[in-house]
């Protein structure tokens, strides 16, 4: 177990370098010089220019530029936009908002999701089978702006960013894949019913709620442990349009002005700890396998 | 506030007089229960530190035009500049100024604003090494060049220019390299502002704590979220606030600001969603509560000289001719604009209606001309799209199209960054969208900066040798009204050579919320906050 | 957004997995093959009867648009600018004037080709990567593991963002064909990872039947063995990620479209239609939903068709 763990994490070392150097490369090969548009229509002095070149290391070879920049990021330093604020700053004021978006709405389709798979994995092909069924067609085709105008119409924007403020996008952020944890609750539960640890239980003559609660549950909810788990990660990259919509002041606004703004530094920055989310909840969800399913043993 | 003018001078140089409308204070709306409150505005994220010398775009100015007072204040119903900071701003020969400043002030921090602290300041900024966005707004002070060379590699000969002298507490001499008629309404620009002198030992630090001179200081900065400011008790200007809290709300969605307006969880926006615009939605939403900014600018396109084919007058004057600007403002626009008539503001000083001979509809006399012209090919037109520019230049470009019956392609680019690149590159392969917003309130303003040759903000690359005489002759004549004179024959001559097709002036709408009783919008699209009462309810 | 095309492929991991197996073991005592079988079982169903029709009126649409309407989906005419729908336009009109009926019709060839091509691309890639990882195991299972965690790793909406801003040099006025192009290759980078995953565990379940082991045994090289014995049996379980990842795809499109970076004009799109009207959603609020629910009945159809698929070829279904 303990090798495992060790050499999956010797292993997002790679991943790591290789999705940093991709989007600093990406950022920074936009093929228009970034203080273009910093002077409205007139050009700005090229005194400025040179300044700012200098100041992110523009006039040096993309590589040299991203060994300086991870030099920095191991020092813990994100660097700083060209107005001047600290990275870091902006990813302090901004993740924890994301975070909090992306909990809730993951909380809300595991919630959600796995209660509406119970019940219809349970009684295939009854009235709550097919509305469940239906409704998450809906949901999977709805594009997520569509949601979130209705929703917004209903609701209005959050107040604040508390975790009360972000139920409603969070209902829009998770729809989708709220839509996805109830079939695959389905799924499962429909096929393990057969399975023959079920049998035995409901042999032994367990009670039904026991033999649901224990033994179907738990071997049911694997491979949605699976999905909750990158789903994370999926849930705060996607945040962007419901950021977008009801004006939440997350890290998808952030990245899309940077973006626009060609500030290599910040969308790096703000994509490298994307990934590390990603990339983390992967292992957790593996190890996660391990204690769930006594099947599953990690040399 | 007085403008002495010295004996020997014989001309007052654009520097006008004004009432003091309210600097009396305590007015009726402004009651004593509620000048305590907290207003909320809208806002966009400053690009640059909040420091006067490197901030340009509309976010920054909002509140530096808070935190700061400059020498010269521009009236908000007129636009008119009167002296704020400045006591008398004097010149006999437009080349070299007098300026004295008013006793009494104080920077936030408790220190005196003394003429040093402008001199400071503007070299400051003008400073090469220093690189701060707003230094060619010094370009015309003698000695810029030594601390500004061209070449941004050359090292400067000089810390300071020779042509800034100190020759009191309270009373400084600017002298230009060339004689510059409308330098008094120029130095209202927030790039002219004075800094206290903590801001010369630690500017980054600085930054992050601004001080300033202004009406409000600064409580503090949220990146992305918000600028909080609180009341100056110390102000002396005529512009003084009503209220005490000023937070500047920054929002990515002006949909979601709208909402809140009507909400009266935000107080104030100068721009209303394209939505709202539809069928003058908001005067209804906002029950009357609606402001029009009197913006001074104008939104052209360009037809760059070095694109083959457009080097063709017929041409230029068939698409002027073939756009429906009525109908475009009408059903697209909604309203939002007036149509240009000119190359200038309709509410500039020496602007002529009409002046612009082909700036209207005439689907024949356009075909007439574009027969003529014998173009063959495609026309295109670029813009970032933006900011509902795709619509317009989409419906300019199907304007064209269907009257000349030549194919019309609006060319998106993804970001303003991008588009002006190409310009500034002049990679351009067609027209281009070319809005001018001005400085400062004069039609030096709308010619200098766009129609000389080599200037900063020539879009069309025009050159005209005559231009370029009759804009020099008119900056250096101190004669306010002969200047004006001199500038509008630049404009007839620009005219005739048609470089830049006007479309429109847009007017500038903005609503406030059941909060507030009063609130003003000025012609650069910011906010009047001296002019906020807050609603006695509230 | 939660990213489409991930989120859609993981659910199909599990049943996809097993099919090899149990394909194999029913070959021998059945004459009828997996697919006929397949074939049979899908015909009675109606979600499957109704998702082909949905989607060959889609493809009638993007095929022969002037089947449809024979208005020109870009004649503008201001002065009907944004009016509601009528007898004379049945969806309305636009911001310009033009038709949203007939726009509809003309976008759907763009909004489609993004969906397939993208589709194709990402199958293409994560189904070559997928197999070799998976057949030659070891080191080169790590290395193109790890290569399409890179990808996989990255928000899907904010790479394609930086993908298509840096292929855009300014002042460029590409064709069609060219932001058609860049679409579809910043979808289908951003997506194959999923493809190439069900691909791998496919092929590691399939490497251990005994005919692969078989025909090493009898000498074939790597590539008779991958094209003649893993191929056959680990495809099928792409296919259905890949019908339904065509509809979360083209939802990609508009979703991309919307952030104003996916296909701008000339390109007509039901993404492009989309965010033209965004702005104008309270007041005109069908030219918005005519070309959203255009999207959610195609995405929808291709989903049903999925599921349809799957269920027809997972025996265990049954």
């Amino acid at each position: 177990m303990g090798r495992y763990v060790l050499r999956r994490l010797l292993q997002l070392i790679p991943v790591f370098l290789g999705t940093t150097f991709i989007i600093y490369t990406l950022v920074w090969a936009i093929p228009v010089d970034p203080f273009a548009g910093k002077c409205g229509q007139r050009p700005c002095p090229p005194a400025y220019v040179a300044a700012m070149r200098a100041k992110f290391n523009l006039d040096d070879n993309l590589f040299v530029q991203y060994v300086k920049y991870l030099g920095r990021l191991f020092t813990g330093d994100f660097g700083q936009t060209f107005s001047g604020t600290d990275v870091s700053t902006l990813i302090a004021n901004a993740y924890p908002i994301t975070v909090r978006l992306a909990v809730v709405a993951l909380v809300i389709e595991a919630l959600v999701g796995m209660t509406a798979g119970v019940l219809t994995g349970l009684r295939k092909n009854g009235f709550a089978d097919n509305l469940v069924l239906v409704a998450t067609l809906m949901l999977i085709s709805l594009p997520v702006f569509v949601t979130g105008y209705i929703l917004r119409g209903l609701f209005g924007t959050p107040r604040g960013t508390s975790f009360v403020d972000l139920i409603v996008p969070g209902i829009v952020l998770g729809s989708l894949s709220m839509a996805y944890v109830s079939r695959l609750t389905r799924t499962s539960i429909a096929e393990n019913r057969r399975a023959d640890f079920v049998r035995t239980a409901i042999a032994k003559g367990l009670p039904t709620s026991r033999v649901v609660g224990v033994h179907l549950l738990r071997n049911s909810v694997i491979p949605v442990i699976t999905f909750l788990g990158t789903d994370l990660g999926a849930l705060m990259g996607g945040a962007i349009v419901t950021e977008g919509v009801f004006n939440i002041r997350g890290i998808g606004g952030l990245v899309f002005t940077n973006i626009q703004q060609q500030q290599g530094v910040v969308v790096t920055g703000v994509v490298t700890l994307l990934v590390l989310v990603y990339l983390v909840m992967s292992l957790v969800v593996d190890l996660l396998y391990a204690v769930l399913d006594p099947r599953i043993r990690y040399e | 506030m007085f403008i002495r003018k010295a004996a020997l001078v014989s001309l007052p140089v654009a520097v006008a007089l004004l009432a003091a409308g309210c600097g009396g204070g305590g007015g009726s709306t402004a009651s004593s229960d509620n000048s305590d409150g907290t207003v909320t505005i809208y806002e966009t994220e400053p690009q640059n530190p909040l420091t006067p010398g490197n901030i340009n775009d509309a976010g920054g100015i909002k509140a530096l035009d808070e935190l700061w007072a400059g020498l010269v204040g521009y009236d908000p119903d007129t636009a008119k500049p009167y002296n704020l900071m400045a006591d008398s701003i004097t010149s006999s020969d437009a080349k070299v100024y007098d300026i004295k400043i008013k006793q009494g002030w104080k920077f936030h921090d408790g220190t005196t604003v003394k003429a040093k602290n402008f001199v400071d300041a503007w070299n400051y900024a003008a400073y090469g090494p220093n690189a701060q966005l707003n230094a060619d707004f010094f370009s015309q002070i003698q000695g810029f060049s030594d601390v500004h060379p061209e070449d941004a590699k050359a090292q400067p000969t000089a810390k300071t220019m020779s042509g800034l002298k100190v020759l009191g507490d309270y009373e400084f001499q600017v002298t230009l390299s060339a004689p510059f008629s409308v330098f008094p309404t120029k130095i209202g620009y927030e790039g002219f502002d004075p800094m206290p002198d903590s801001f010369f030992t630690d500017p980054a630090g600085f930054a992050k704590k601004p001080i300033g001179n202004g009406p409000m200081k600064f409580v503090s900065q949220t990146a992305n979220q918000d600028i909080k400011l609180t009341r100056f008790d110390g102000y002396q200007g005529q512009d003084a606030v009503h209220f005490k809290d000023l937070d500047l709300k920054i929002y990515s969605d002006l949909d979601t600001a709208y909402s809140d307006l009507q909400s009266g969880q935000l107080d104030f926006m100068e721009f209303m969603p394209p939505a709202a615009l539809v069928g003058d939605k908001y005067k209804t939403d906002l029950q009357g509560r609606n402001l029009d900014a009197g913006l001074i600018d104008i939104d052209a396109v360009a037809l760059p000289s070095y694109v083959p084919g457009y080097d063709n007058l017929d041409l230029r004057r068939a698409i002027s001719l073939a756009i429906d600007r009525d109908t475009i403002i009408k059903q697209v626009l909604n309203n939002a604009y007036t149509p240009a008539t000119s190359f200038f503001s309709a509410h500039l000083d020496g602007n002529t209606p009409n002046s612009c001979t082909y700036c209207k509809f005439d689907p024949t006399q356009a075909k007439a001309l574009f027969a003529k012209s014998g173009f063959t090919g495609k026309l295109t037109i670029a813009s970032n799209s933006d900011g509902g520019h795709k619509e317009a230049m989409t419906a300019i470009c199907n304007s064209i199209a269907k009257t000349l019956g030549v194919p019309c392609d609006f060319v998106p680019q993804a970001s303003f960054g991008q588009f002006r690149s190409m310009i500034t590159s002049h990679q351009a392969t067609g027209m281009v969208r070319s809005d001018w917003g001005a400085d400062y309130p004069s039609i030096e303003d709308f010619l200098n900066p766009i129609f000389k040759t080599g200037a900063s903000s020539n879009d069309a690359v025009y050159s005209n040798p005559k231009v370029d005489a009759l804009l020099t002759q008119a900056d250096s004549t101190a004669d306010k009204d002969a200047a004006v004179k001199l500038y509008q024959q630049a404009e007839k001559l620009v005219e005739a050579d048609l470089p830049k097709i006007p479309l429109w002036n847009e007017k500038g709408t903005g609503g406030y919320s059941s909060r507030l009783s009063a609130a003003k919008l000025s012609w650069k699209r910011q906010p009047d906050v001296s002019s906020f009462r807050l609603a006695p309810t509230s | 957004m939660s990213d489409p095309t991930v989120a859609a492929g993981e659910p199909m991991l599990e049943p996809g997995a097993d099919l090899g197996r149990d394909d194999s073991g029913r070959r021998q005592d059945r004459p009828r093959s997996l697919g006929g079988d397949a074939w049979h079982e899908l015909r009675r169903k109606p979600t499957f009867v109704v998702s082909m029709v949905i989607i060959l009126i889609v493809v009638l649409m993007a095929a022969f648009p002037w089947l449809w309407t024979h208005v020109d989906p870009n004649a503008a005419d201001l002065s009907r600018v944004r009016q509601g729908p009528s007898g004379q336009a049945w969806f309305g009109y636009d911001v310009q004037g033009s038709d949203v009926f007939a726009r509809v019709i003309y976008g759907t060839r763009a909004s489609l080709l993004v969906g397939v091509l993208s589709t194709v691309g990402a199958v293409v890639i994560g189904g070559i990567v997928g197999i070799l990882a998976g057949y030659h195991g070891r080191l080169t299972d790590s290395v193109l593991s790890r290569f399409a965690d890179i990808f996989a790793g990255m928000p899907f909406v904010l790479g394609a963002i930086v993908i298509l801003m840096t292929f855009n040099a300014p002042g460029s006025n590409p064709g069609e064909v060219r932001i058609v192009t860049q679409v579809v290759l910043s979808i289908a980078v951003l997506s194959w990872p999923v493809a190439m995953r069900i691909m791998r565990a496919a092929t590691l379940v399939a490497k251990q039947q005994d005919y692969v082991k078989a025909a090493r045994g009898l000498g074939a090289g790597p590539l008779r063995i991958i094209v003649r014995h893993l191929l056959p049996n680990t495809v099928a379980p792409v296919l259905v990620y890949a019908t339904i990842s065509l509809g979360a795809n083209i939802g990609a499109e508009a979703t991309l479209s919307y952030l104003g970076i996916g296909l701008r004009p000339p390109v007509v799109s039901w993404g492009v239609m989309i965010s033209d009207a965004k702005d104008y959603f309270t007041v005109a609020p069908h030219m918005l939903l005519f070309p959203a629910a255009f999207v959610s009945i195609t995405v929808l159809a291709f989903v049903m068709l999925g599921d349809a698929v799957r269920d027809a070829f997972d025996p265990k279904s049954r």
